[in-house]
């Protein structure tokens, strides 16, 4: 018997006027599985990211969510199936404490007693709990990383989307974001876009290398970085 | 906003203060003074309604006098049709909703972006001016009602007790009415914004995306936000034609709807109380300018607008809001005493 795979794309292609953005993306994640996408800028990687969350509709293609064709939906429906996302530039409601950040998405399939409770599990689980009054926009980058990884998490959402988790942060909070997502991976899927190879290293066991729209590689990240493709089209050495 | 605006407490006091000045008030003034404080009253109800969906819900809507208008329009040619009040009262409150309903479905559900919903609410407004000015011919009537164009409708009977056509109120049982429907609204609303679909309509304001992004259909939010807003509306547009038992096409003019956006501006944006001091303070202000010839009225209101918008932009009850924070923290930082009597929390440091 066939397992059905968490998400699935099917021959997936965008097309921005004359940019190819996505080309033939057959892509799968399994349930809990945890994969790290790279790819130098403008590879496509949030562009499937948009692709995953609703915001851009495919050219062609499919997106199947545990099945479910999900690549014509309306743009609140993937994150009501429960597909999360912490975009690569985060986004919080800055006019709003971080509880209510947490909060507003906690509740969305919740009681609001068991809101408060998931909503101060999750801030004390990602650190955020002493800034839970603090308005959103007035935190340091890293912590609004932590808070955002937070709303995130306080959906339950099976498959979790982090467009750059530790970009902007200081060794030590790299260090302790890894640990967060391998945490949060114990019972959730993850597809991790970063480009700080250290950071991939403390968390992937898979990578999927995207270049111009295209997956070109998918393997550990040993094999992968070592790769002479994927050492000339993304760390800009040429193969011996 | 700060702390105290968004807690129960101020939601507290304002109720309390608003009906201590309802009981108060008809034993100390006046029967004309009374009448003008209704007026107020009423205005301060539509001036909530803007309050509401743009400072909430961030909706401009240059507008808002159409759902107003409305209201009064359909109170009027409803108790004149049906004698008792009781069904045109809250006729007066469904009818503005649902056309706040289909409009704001067609721009929320459209797509289409701030400018052209501040372009469609102004041009709805004046197609209603227009279409309502232009109906003075006897043939323009619904039921045994005329329209009256722009003579507009003289004779509104007022609101009577539910049930009893004959016992109409009073002018001080009016103004009570009115106080109570300001109170509630308020409370409501402050109730509504605290809820889960307030903090989404809020959360929608900052980003949109967002909301979409965790599982919210942001449009059905900002949809029900819009017509609660000219649900609020039409109530005002109700009680103000039972205030002069007169309405006129002037109710939907462009005068009207650039006031409702003046009053919010100087009474803070963002807050319900501030739009309430802003119109009353702007309405006492030209009623005074209007009693004397030294001065243009709308000179005055403009230059007021301009003031506030350079000098004050956050508006009244904000700034306000702001000097106090201020001095209790200089307060609290030259008095030790007072510093450990009431110590900042951790959160209050980091903030």
């Amino acid at each position: 018997m066939s397992v059905v795979p968490l998400i699935e794309t099917r021959d997936l292609n965008v097309h921005f006027g004359g940019v190819h953005a996505t080309r033939d993306v057959n892509f799968t994640l399994a349930e809990a599985e945890l994969r790290c996408v790279i790819g130098p800028n403008g590879a496509g990687k949030s562009t499937f990211f948009k692709l995953l969350t609703g915001q851009t509709r495919p050219s062609s293609g499919q997106i199947l969510f545990r099945g479910q064709d999900i690549s014509r939906m309306r743009p609140h429906d993937p994150g009501r199936l429960g597909i999360g996302i912490k975009t690569q530039m985060p986004s919080l409601f800055n006019g709003l404490t971080v509880y209510e950040n947490v909060w507003l998405s906690a509740r969305r399939v919740n009681t609001a007693q068991q809101a408060r409770r998931i909503t101060r599990e999750v801030l004390e689980r990602v650190g955020m709990w002493t800034h839970k009054d603090d308005l959103a926009g007035v935190l340091s980058h890293g912590l609004r990383q932590w808070v955002e990884i937070g709303v995130v998490i306080a959906a339950d959402p099976p498959l979790i989307l982090l467009d750059e988790p530790a970009a902007g942060m200081s060794d030590g909070e790299v260090a302790r974001t890894a640990e967060l997502i391998l945490e949060i991976n114990r019972r959730h899927a993850l597809v991790v876009v970063e480009h700080d190879m250290a950071f991939i290293r403390m968390i992937a066991k898979k990578v999927t290398v995207l270049h111009q729209g295209a997956i070109v590689r998918e393997d550990t990240p040993d094999r992968v970085l070592s790769d002479p493709l994927v050492q000339q089209i993304y760390l800009g050495k040429k193969p011996h | 906003m700060n702390r105290f605006a968004q807690s129960w407490h101020s939601a507290a006091l304002s109720l309390a203060v608003g009906a201590v000045l309802l009981f108060a008030l008809p034993g100390l003034l006046d029967e004309y003074t009374l009448l003008q404080v209704t007026i107020y009253a009423v205005m301060s109800i539509l001036a909530v309604s803007l309050a509401f969906i743009w400072g909430f819900g961030g909706i401009l809507c240059f507008g808002q006098a159409a759902f107003f208008g409305l209201g009064a329009y359909t109170y009027a040619l409803a108790v004149m049709n049906l004698g008792d009040s009781t069904l045109p009262f809250l006729m007066a409150i469904a009818l503005p909703a649902l056309f706040a309903a289909l409009l704001g479905y067609v721009i929320f559900y459209g797509r289409l972006s701030d400018v052209y919903m501040g372009v469609i609410t102004l041009t709805v407004t004046l197609i209603l001016f227009n279409l309502v000015n232009s109906t003075a011919g006897p043939e323009w009537r619904i039921g045994d009602a005329p329209l009256g164009g722009f003579n507009g409708i003289p004779g509104i009977p007022t609101l009577n007790v539910p049930g009893r056509p004959d016992e109409l109120l009073s002018p001080g049982a009016l103004f009570t009415l009115t106080g109570v429907c300001l109170l509630v609204v308020y409370g409501l609303l402050r109730w509504l914004i605290a809820s889960k679909i307030g903090r989404v309509i809020v959360a929608a304001k900052e980003n949109e995306q967002r909301v979409l992004l965790l599982g919210y259909d942001a449009r059905a939010y900002k949809l029900f936000c819009f017509t609660v807003g000219g649900a609020i509306a039409g109530l005002a547009g109700c009680l103000f034609a039972n205030w002069g038992a007169f309405t006129s096409p002037t109710v939907f003019g462009l005068a009207q709807s650039a006031q409702i956006i003046i009053w919010v501006i100087v009474g803070g944006l963002g807050t319900l109380v501030g739009p309430v001091v802003g119109c009353v303070l702007i309405q006492w202000l030209t009623t005074h300018i209007g009693t004397q010839q030294t001065f243009n009225a709308n000179l005055v209101l403009g230059a007021i607008l301009l003031g506030f918008v350079l000098m004050v932009p956050r508006g009244l009850l904000p700034s306000l809001g702001d000097l106090v924070d201020a001095g209790l923290r200089r307060w609290r930082q030259r008095s030790p005493r007072a510093a450990a009597a009431t110590p900042a929390t951790a959160e209050e440091t980091a903030a």
